[in-house]
């Protein structure tokens, strides 16, 4: 049952998530913590954290590490043969017949309208991340890390998996003071 | 001997594409446009053309593709198997450790200081997703969609599928 429910899971977030790796972020959401509820917020941004901060496809990574976590090695596989086994087949039927198929019209105008609605889940998912840093960290900290990342990542052009691994760095040497435990108590 | 040679055109960018499978698109076209040859710059456009109109990751397909048109279905598999495989060992092994101290108040800190991260991460994809669509799809269809799927999705609590799947019918109709 389980097994039936990943390969679901994984094959529609395979099959729906236009505009390669990242789009499947929110169906991958949808599916593991709203639908299944195999795993909980916290959980996802640590596992989308350590997806964005580590080489190679990110859908994938997401994929393996949930069916692991769901069943054990076979779990695995499963996932990910059901985020890329379909489309792959359908890659090697389309270009080994019709190669005129990309250049169509209405298939363009078909991946084109699914990107905005790929914008509106991601949209959803980026509040509902900035909502809970929010009851982590208090409005002021949240902010303050937030423009620092934005700053550093897109005007100074440092890589997001360096300002993770120095934010996770930070985490580790911070000494346990009285404060950090109130802020814990409160998430 | 061509099995080695998949493997290794696929583990490369694999294992050096940081930030997902887009990121690792330049690195695959530098293994097999121009140390094996496999492909012309041309083929590479169009496989890479089909990629992006097709759902799923890209570099796995491209994998898969590329993989099976030099060495069949193992090559397919062998391609994939690289791209996919180490990153992903990488990670479960990490996420054992980070799960097995998840008590621990460094971790449960470590989580939340990310968090904010995550959450620009995730807002930038989002404006580039919406640029991307007022680029291709024009303003008023952007807007008329993002209205639509948003009430779908969020009021009426519908399943993201249906509204996929209906936005690909509006795409191939009204944008095509």
């Amino acid at each position: 049952m389980k097994q039936i429910q990943l390969f679901l899971a994984f094959f529609r977030v395979g099959i729906l998530g236009y505009g390669g790796g990242p789009s499947s972020i929110p169906l991958v959401h949808k599916e593991v913590v709203e639908k299944y509820k195999w795993m909980d917020d916290n959980d996802f941004a640590d596992l989308l954290a350590l997806a964005n901060t580590l080489p190679g496809p990110i859908a994938t990574k997401m994929a393996g590490y949930i069916g692991y976590r769901v069943s054990g090695v076979f779990g695995m596989l499963n996932a990910v043969l059901a985020t890329i086994v379909p489309t792959i087949i359908l890659m090697i039927i389309l270009l080994t017949s019709l190669a005129s198929f990309k250049d169509k019209q209405w298939v363009a105008g078909m991946t084109q309208a699914v990107i905005p609605v790929v914008g509106v889940m991601l949209a959803v998912l980026t509040w509902q991340f900035t909502t809970k840093a929010k009851e982590g960290l208090g409005w002021l900290y949240t902010f303050v890390l937030a423009a620092a990342t934005y700053v550093f990542m897109e005007l100074l052009g440092v890589h997001p998996g360096i300002i993770i691994a120095l934010l996770l760095l930070a985490a580790l040497m911070k000494k346990d003071s009285a404060k950090a435990e109130d802020v814990e108590e409160s998430t | 001997m061509i099995f080695l040679q998949i493997f290794l055109a696929f583990f490369i960018p694999g294992i050096l594409g940081y930030g997902g499978g887009p990121s690792s698109i330049p690195l695959v076209e530098n293994e097999v446009v121009r140390r094996y040859g496999w492909l012309t710059v041309e083929e590479f456009s169009e496989v890479l053309a089909m990629g992006n109109a097709l759902p799923g990751p890209i570099a796995t397909k491209m994998a898969g593709y590329i993989g099976f048109e030099q060495g069949g279905l193992l090559g397919a598999f062998i391609g994939v198997f690289a791209t996919v495989a180490p990153s992903l060992l990488l990670m479960i092994i990490l996420l054992r450790i980070l799960m097995k101290y998840k008590d621990s108040p460094k971790v449960k800190r470590m989580t939340m200081f990310i968090r904010p991260t995550i959450a620009v991460l995730l807002g930038i994809i989002t404006i580039r997703f919406f640029i991307s669509s007022y680029e291709g799809a024009g303003v008023y269809h952007t807007i008329f969609l993002i209205i639509v799927s948003f009430l779908l999705l969020e009021r009426w609590k519908m399943h993201p599928a249906f509204v996929i799947v209906g936005a690909l019918g509006y795409g191939a109709v009204f944008l095509g």
